[in-house]
């Protein structure tokens, strides 16, 4: 189905691609080499051990994080050093964090509508159509006019999703959606990021959540160190995964078989 | 102390709170300059900003009100009592509201800012919307604090000439001799002023405090 795209070669449906990206923290190197190319409506899951440099490729995708070397494109944009590329970038690419990062001071539908009326200038009723069909759709329409704090964690992640969503995104990045939640609270979001899935958004996942991998993962990607060490589809990536590093790490993730 | 001393105190506190509004709204507005420069994350703008900050709290209020009333008049400007005066608290309060207000900013979570960001808003979109409305409620506690400084640091201006309840009271007590009642009656004003204040910011941290839980 997919292609392992070691040579990044960018065709017209490519949305994100990364070429030789590398990014250090003084003298430590936290990526190496990193060569990617996602295309349309192609989901990723991104896996590997803590500090592996997973949640820092993402955030170089939408430039909460700088790199020093290689070069990111999304959607033809350049991901320059000049504000504007970087403003053309946010507007397309929707993020999820760990810990939600909804704005405490504002309802959840002011949390939706902020951005939409002041970064794409829709006018307020338009911006507030949009914000309650997407509540809807992630299933917290009558949470609406509550503060983030009055909902559960498994609501605030909803709302956090509908919140990227309103911007419409071409790409949304998920940074380990699931792991600040209680396990009772971990299936309502996967739900709704599946049903994101099956209606073609191009995500790329960092998660632990290999039952949601399977399920719609067009490739699993695993780093170690800074590096992808490797990439399959994930039913080859669970079966017959080929490097040592990457063995070692689903014997200890996965429930033993 | 007959009425029309009691009536001179009073203009006197009348102009101890004109100062005192004076100073707290320029210094604000100042204060809120030098915040944002000071977590701008441009080197020249946050030094500067420190370098001002340094200044003015590592000096006596009272040399900065000598040095802009006295100083500024030996090097040719001539400046209305007032507005010397006025300009000397503004810088006061701009300096101490900037630091007050600069801690605050950088308490408020960087997830904020990051969430902001990937949503593309700009910067003054991001501090408007997302980063100063948490940040002030973060500060209110120490802000309303510096507050009654202010008010209490406004009788300095007595010294350099300027006619505020402190000024007042020295002028009356002179008059009638009775320094311990008119001073204590000096006192009970700037207290009856001060103190409410205080009840209001501790009211506010304890609220700061049950509302972080």
């Amino acid at each position: 189905m997919s292609v392992a795209a070691k040579s990044v070669a960018i065709t017209a449906d490519t949305m994100i691609a990364m070429r030789g990206v590398n990014k250090w923290y003084g003298t430590y190197q936290v990526l190496t080499d990193i060569n990617l190319a996602v295309r349309a409506s192609e989901k990723i899951v991104l896996c590997g051990p803590s500090g592996s440099g997973k949640s820092t490729l993402i955030r170089c995708i939408n430039a909460l994080e700088s790199y020093q070397k290689g070069e990111i494109v999304v959607d033809g944009v350049h991901l320059g050093s000049q504000g504007k590329a970087v403003d053309a970038v946010r507007r397309e690419v929707g993020m999820v964090f760990q810990q939600f990062n909804l704005f405490p001071h504002m309802t959840v539908l002011e949390n939706c509508t902020l951005a939409p009326i002041r970064s794409r200038g829709i006018p307020r009723p338009a911006a507030e159509e949009t914000a309650r069909r997407l509540l809807d759709r992630v299933k917290i329409l009558n949470q609406a006019d509550k503060y983030p704090a009055q909902l559960s964690g498994g609501q605030q992640q909803r709302a956090a999703i509908a919140r990227a969503l309103c911007m419409e995104p071409k790409v949304m990045l998920f940074d380990e959606p699931t792991s600040a939640l209680d396990p009772e609270m971990v299936k309502e979001v996967l739900d709704t990021m599946i049903g994101l899935a099956t209606d073609g958004m191009t995500m790329i996942c960092v998660t632990h959540e290999m039952g949601f991998a399977r399920q719609v993962a067009d490739r699993v990607i695993f780093m170690a160190e800074g590096r992808i060490v490797e990439e399959a589809e994930p039913e080859i990536f669970f079966k017959a995964p080929q490097h040592e590093r990457t063995k070692k790490f689903l014997g200890e993730i996965l429930p033993h078989h | 102390m007959d009425k029309n001393q009691f009536l001179f105190l009073l203009s006197g506190l009348k102009w101890t709170l004109a100062l005192s509004a004076i100073g707290f709204a320029l210094g604000s507005v100042a204060g809120l300059g030098v915040a944002l420069a000071r977590t701008s994350g441009r080197r020249w703008l946050e030094r500067g900003a420190a370098a001002y900050i340094a200044l003015f709290q590592g000096t006596p209020l009272l040399m900065q009100l000598f040095v802009v009333y006295y100083g500024l008049a030996l090097a040719g400007l001539k400046l209305d009592p007032w507005v010397s005066v006025s300009i000397g608290f503004t810088l006061h309060a701009g300096a101490f509201l900037g630091e007050i207000w600069r801690g605050s900013i950088e308490a408020v979570p960087r997830g904020q800012v990051e969430a902001a960001k990937a949503l593309s808003l700009g910067y003054l979109d991001r501090m408007k919307d997302v980063v100063l409305p948490q940040a002030i409620r973060i500060s209110l506690p120490a802000t309303i604090g510096f507050l009654v400084q202010l008010i209490k640091g406004t009788s300095l201006a007595a010294i350099i000439g300027f006619t505020e309840l402190m000024r007042a009271g020295t002028i009356v007590s002179n008059q009638n001799f009775k320094p311990l009642l008119v001073l204590g009656l000096v006192c009970a004003l700037y207290f009856a002023l001060c103190w409410p204040l205080s009840l209001y910011g501790a009211w506010l941290e304890r609220r700061l405090v049950t509302a972080a839980r």
